[in-house]
């Protein structure tokens, strides 16, 4: 097991709201975990805490068997890689430099990348297809191409698991399709994977395993088939979802309602209106 | 698209750092050479090599004494002292994710200035002038790093405010200290030095403060890629495997010996620390395992070239700031003219 999440307790100081109130979860290698909840349900935090960034105040996050809030940051990233939401970087780094940075784990504090580090970032760039980008400059880049150059900057030092957060945030749909087909591959070649995602689809696209928020912060968690239902998408987001198989792909797919005015800005009817 | 100005590849690197270091030999012979007691290159580059392997000289004695006791402790100070804030300023840019750091903005100068005003105040002799000014540096440093600390928030913004809120409250007791100063003598005496230059430098203490440089220099040099690291922020540097608190602890204590060091020996130098890396990030690209290096000798270039310009012009040496204020208030509107398209 890579990932053992014990009922875990977390907020962000005692006079907030509890965040995560007693979350489990289980990653194995081979997984795939699409988290799913309401903006500001608690998704990034979780992630934060099985990173070690943030620490529960109760429960523990088990990485390969050891406590993460024990764990030095040098042995949880050789571990763990983590594609976190989007940021542009200060400074102009060539997505070559970028995606080198991803080998941190193994390099001492006065020392700097060699030659097996370049050649494990010249390998991880050619299995996101990036190669022909690695002289250009990251914050030069597109929303897609950046996405994939974080994705082999989190697998280049080569972790047990890939964490991603949002990972299709801003992305055409295009782009969407095919960082989902990644995530997939990923955790094909044996990578355990957890996503944080909003819509349904992506979850119905990846299979494997999903977890989804309940507004008091708790978790619950099962395969895709059991988790994403009708009834379980429309008490998550409030709004009449509906779930059809299609015949074509073999799958159910996720559709949303037609959208109906909202009375708080319907036109008056009053008959005196139209006279103007 | 800007990316291909930026030299890449090994090659192209070394070939800029050597015609860097053949610039600076250059410079240093030209900055022997000129000023109000001319000496031939000739000569000069006699002196400077039978100097340097203990071999009996022949020359003048005022010649010998121009150039062995003035010029070169002048030089070498101008050279170490822009490395020095070059590297600071590269460092605390990469480490702030922030390019429009520069060094003085944790307090530091602020400090050294106010040490070195009570100094000029109590009538002290310049050495110890130099020593209340790297003490008072380092003091406003320490107190910067602790309001954070009691603010219970250590992240940089904090960090960044704080630098600001201490810097303006020891500008304030500069203002009270020259208020109550003697106007005549100690008032000029303190306003020419918040100014900086490097007209009183001995090569008696430069022996002591050029292994003050270098060392943070190195340090730093040796650090470098991780200062790539830590310019992702915080958060993303922890996961990718940065103990970011040791490793930020150790390149701002380097960047701030490295910019209270030179204070001491020049005073105030403002913009280098500033232009430098920004210009040295322009020719070698971000990555601090090349802009590190490059911007310690282009920085000592520049301040070399500066230096003999002040004591070239003008019937009484001009303080090095108000050069480089110039040079460096010009640059940075071309900087912005080249970006206006994408500045918002």
């Amino acid at each position: 097991m890579i990932y053992f999440v014990d009922n875990i307790r977390f907020s962000y100081r005692p006079s907030l709201p509890v965040v995560l109130n007693g979350v489990s979860l289980t990653l194995e290698e081979g997984d795939v975990l699409t988290i799913m909840g309401r903006n500001g349900a608690g998704k990034s935090t979780l992630m934060k805490c099985m990173l070690g960034l943030l620490k529960p105040q109760q429960g523990e996050v088990c990485l390969c068997g050891e406590k993460v809030s024990l764990l030095k940051p040098r042995f949880i990233a050789s571990q763990v890689g983590y594609v976190p939401q989007n940021h542009v970087p200060a400074f102009g780094y060539t997505v070559f430099d970028y995606v080198l940075m991803g080998c941190a784990s193994k390099i001492g504090m006065m020392s700097h990348p060699g030659r097996q580090e370049k050649r494990d970032t010249e390998k991880a760039l050619e299995m996101l297809d990036i190669s022909h980008l690695k002289t250009r400059k990251y914050n030069e880049l597109s929303g897609g191409e950046r996405q994939q150059a974080m994705i082999a900057r989190a697998i280049v030092g080569k972790p047990k698991a890939v964490l991603f957060d949002e990972p299709t945030a801003h992305l055409d749909v295009g782009n969407q399709v095919k960082v989902l087909r990644i995530i997939k591959s990923l955790s094909e070649t044996g990578f355990a994977v957890a996503i944080t995602a909003h819509d349904p689809n992506h979850a119905l696209l990846l299979g494997g395993k999903v977890a989804i928020f309940d507004r008091e912060g708790g978790v619950v968690c099962g395969n895709v088939e059991e988790m994403v239902t009708e009834e379980k998408l429309r008490a998550l987001y409030g709004e009449k979802l509906m779930l059809r198989y299609l015949e074509e792909l073999g799958r159910r797919v996720c559709i949303s309602p037609n959208l109906k005015s909202m009375k708080s800005m319907r036109l008056p009817d009053d008959p005196s209106a139209s006279i103007i | 698209m800007s990316t291909g100005k930026i030299a890449n590849g090994r090659g192209k690197i070394a070939l800029l750092m050597g015609l860097l270091v053949a610039g600076l030999l250059c410079g240093v012979v030209l900055a022997v050479c000129v000023g109000k007691y001319p000496v031939t290159p000739k000569e000069s580059l006699r002196i400077l090599i039978n100097a340097t392997f203990q071999q009996p000289i022949e020359a003048s004695d005022m010649t010998i004494n121009v150039v062995l006791g003035l010029r070169i402790p002048r030089i070498l100070a101008s050279v170490f002292v822009g490395a020095a804030l070059s590297v600071a300023g590269a460092a605390y840019q990469g480490i702030f994710q922030n390019p429009l750091v520069s060094p003085d903005f944790l307090g530091v100068s602020s400090g050294a200035c106010v040490g070195a005003a009570l100094a000029i105040l109590m009538s002290l002799t310049t050495v110890f002038i130099s020593l209340f000014a790297f003490i008072g540096g380092i003091l406003a440093f320490m107190l910067t790093i602790s309001l954070p600390a009691l603010l219970r928030n250590r992240s940089n913004t904090v960090l960044v405010l704080a630098g600001i809120i201490v810097g303006s409250a020891l500008s304030s007791l500069l203002g009270f200290i020259k208020y109550t100063a003697d106007p005549d003598t100690q008032l000029a005496s303190i306003t020419y030095w918040t100014m900086g230059s490097f007209a009183y430098v001995s090569l008696r203490d430069l022996a002591f403060l050029i292994p003050l440089l270098l060392v943070p220099m190195t340090i730093l040099v040796l650090m470098a890629w991780w200062i790539d690291v830590l310019s992702m922020g915080e958060e993303e540097a922890r996961t990718l495997g940065a103990d970011v608190t040791k490793m930020r602890g150790i390149v701002i204590l380097c960047s701030t010996l490295l910019t209270a060091g030179s204070v001491c020996i020049a005073g105030t130098i403002s913009w280098v620390g500033l232009i430098v890396p920004h210009f040295a990030r322009m020719v070698v690209g971000s990555g601090n395992r090349r802009l590190i290096p490059f911007a310690a000798l282009l920085g000592g270039l520049f301040m070399l070239l500066v230096d003999t310009l002040t004591r070239v012009i003008g019937v009484s040496e001009m303080p090095v700031s108000i050069m480089t204020g110039v040079l460096g208030s010009f640059f940075f509107y071309w900087l912005i003219w080249r970006q206006r398209d994408r500045i918002r």
